[in-house]
């Protein structure tokens, strides 16, 4: 922890969509990255880091198609790390596999999970979701959803999901808080908002290294600011930015709480994050 | 400090609120920047560069003091030298380039002759790798990306070529810097604005390894948030911070 003064103050703040790694990552420096995001969210004063562990990240199955083995490992390692009171964590599953998938949700719920992980491992409208977003709905878990900002063609390495795709699930599943991957994370950001607008259990995360101007502006003038939550994901200078702009663009201290952590509170447990409530 | 890295004028893919000098003006005071290189964004599409060059000095000239134009000289048109030698008569800070958008090679023999000019007058030459993600171009924004061949063939042209890059990630910034002479190395500045922060921490990795002289500051204003260079500072290691980046406003001529 740090003495300094927050770069970004000392009111509640949490980053909805961050990772970590770990032994089994296939990357030596895993321990370093994990102490960066840790000392990086101290500097700018995130209270809370809602993470979640890809598998092995490509080492031993692909990261957006991880094998139930690497989905267990991962998870468990996830559910060490968030021993630190700084970390949630989304427990991730494979929805190709059912009762893997069912299964990891529960042993996460029992471990402290506090959210479900879906990568790209099968088109977000795909039926084999179903089962996931319907444990989701009974244990009141939010669900994060990797997503592309516009699917205009398949991707390698990931069966890509866009704004559309995800709408078409959430109307199905109406209890279950969905949110929308990365909005700065790759592809056309002003795809997304409109592609939601009308689907009100879609929130938008921030994260993401796009840092374009007129994204944050367009996303509060078609959803508003209750609709977006603040995040990373795998570059924090651009979430330290996205803060800042926040600012810039006039937004009420209302506002700029909402997305800084109210609207994430609001859709998880009501207990997942007690030092923002102090 | 100045900004290495700002432009005027409207993006051909995609609307951008309010790109004009005076909106940039206050941006650059509210970033508590002394000024900026301003290029004329539209201009990187145009075939013939003089009119938008023409309407970047004219949107300037209210601004001068603070906002120094960069002007474009395209080595494939009539006259280019006459151009160069006119835009610095004018009060160009820098000299702009689109090898990329102008379908030009990294040997080409035109781009060498536009850096040797510039070299030769002492003006900065300015290449950009990218507006956009990659992940996000319109299909008809199909030029690419400045390789690392382009920046590399060009620092080795002569002594006094001033190259800045902007909009590099960490591995173009390595591929040339470990493929030049520690003497062309020192040719080449790079910003910073699509470098990565923590947790990664490419951007401490290249100032520790490339040093922090090889960095000026760019935003890329108006298509990016002009926070998040300042954010890429802010969030350096302790060991590294304040980091000694180049003001780009010393490398003029």
């Amino acid at each position: 922890m740090t003495d300094e003064a927050p770069l970004a103050g000392s009111a509640p703040l949490i980053d909805a969509h961050a990772h970590f790694y770990h032994a089994a990552s296939g990357r030596s420096d895993w321990e370093r990255v994990n102490a960066a995001r840790l000392r990086a969210g101290d500097r700018i004063g995130i209270t809370y880091h809602v993470a979640s562990v890809l598998g092995s990240y490509g080492h031993t199955s692909p990261t957006y198609f991880p094998s139930p083995a690497d989905v267990s490992a991962g998870n468990a390692a996830m559910a060490q790390l968030a021993n630190d009171p700084r970390i949630r964590w989304y427990v991730t599953v494979n929805p190709n596999y059912t009762d893997h998938a069912l299964g990891e949700i529960e042993r996460g719920i029992e471990r402290g999970a506090i959210g479900v992980k879906l990568l790209a491992s099968r088109r977000a409208d795909d039926a084999l979701l179903d089962p996931v977003c319907e444990a989701a709905a009974a244990h009141g878990l939010p669900i994060l959803h990797h997503i592309w900002q516009h699917r205009t063609r398949e991707w390698p390495n990931q069966e890509i999901s866009d704004g559309r795709d995800l709408a078409r699930l959430a109307e199905r599943h109406p209890k279950v808080a969905f949110i929308l991957a990365h909005l700065g994370g790759g592809g056309d950001w002003a795809h997304s908002p409109p592609a939601i607008r009308d689907v009100a259990n879609v929130y938008p995360d921030l994260s993401g290294s796009g840092v374009d101007r007129g994204m944050l502006d367009l996303a509060i003038a078609i959803l508003g600011a209750r609709r977006l939550l603040w995040a990373c994901d795998l570059t924090m200078e651009t979430g330290l930015a996205k803060l800042r702009a926040l600012d810039a663009i006039g937004l009420s201290a209302d506002e700029i709480a909402d997305i800084r952590w109210r609207n994430t509170a609001r859709i998880f447990a009501r207990d997942a994050f007690p030092r923002c409530e102090q | 400090m100045i900004d290495c890295a700002a432009y005027i004028g409207q993006y051909p893919f995609r609307h951008l609120p309010h790109p004009e000098p005076d909106v940039l003006v206050r941006v650059l005071e509210r970033e508590n920047l002394s000024g900026a290189w301003v290029g004329y964004l539209p201009a990187a599409w145009h075939r013939d560069p003089a009119p938008g060059n023409e309407a970047l000095f004219t949107a300037l000239a209210p601004h001068r003091e603070v906002l120094h134009a960069a002007p474009v000289v395209r080595p494939d048109w009539p006259q280019w030298e006459r151009t160069l030698r006119d835009v610095v008569e004018q009060g160009a800070a820098a000299i702009r380039a689109y090898p990329m958008q102008w379908n030009m090679a990294p040997h080409d023999a035109r781009l060498a002759a536009l850096a040797l000019a510039c070299a030769e007058i002492g003006v900065p030459l300015v290449l950009t790798v990218r507006f956009e993600d990659l992940r996000q171009r319109h299909p008809l924004d199909v030029a690419g990306e400045l390789t690392g061949a382009h920046v590399r063939a060009l620092a080795r042209a002569r002594d006094g070529v001033k190259l800045v890059v902007t909009g590099a990630g960490r591995d173009l910034i390595e591929e040339v810097h470990w493929g030049l002479t520690t003497e062309e190395q020192r040719r080449v500045f790079w910003d910073f604005a699509w470098v990565w922060g923590p947790p990664e921490d490419h951007f401490a990795h290249l100032l520790r390894t490339l040093g922090a002289e090889r960095f000026v500051y760019g935003t890329h204003w108006p298509l990016r948030l002009t926070q998040n260079s300042r954010a890429n500072l802010d969030l350096l290691p302790d060991d590294l911070r304040p980091a000694a980046i180049t003001d780009a406003r010393t490398l003029e001529k």
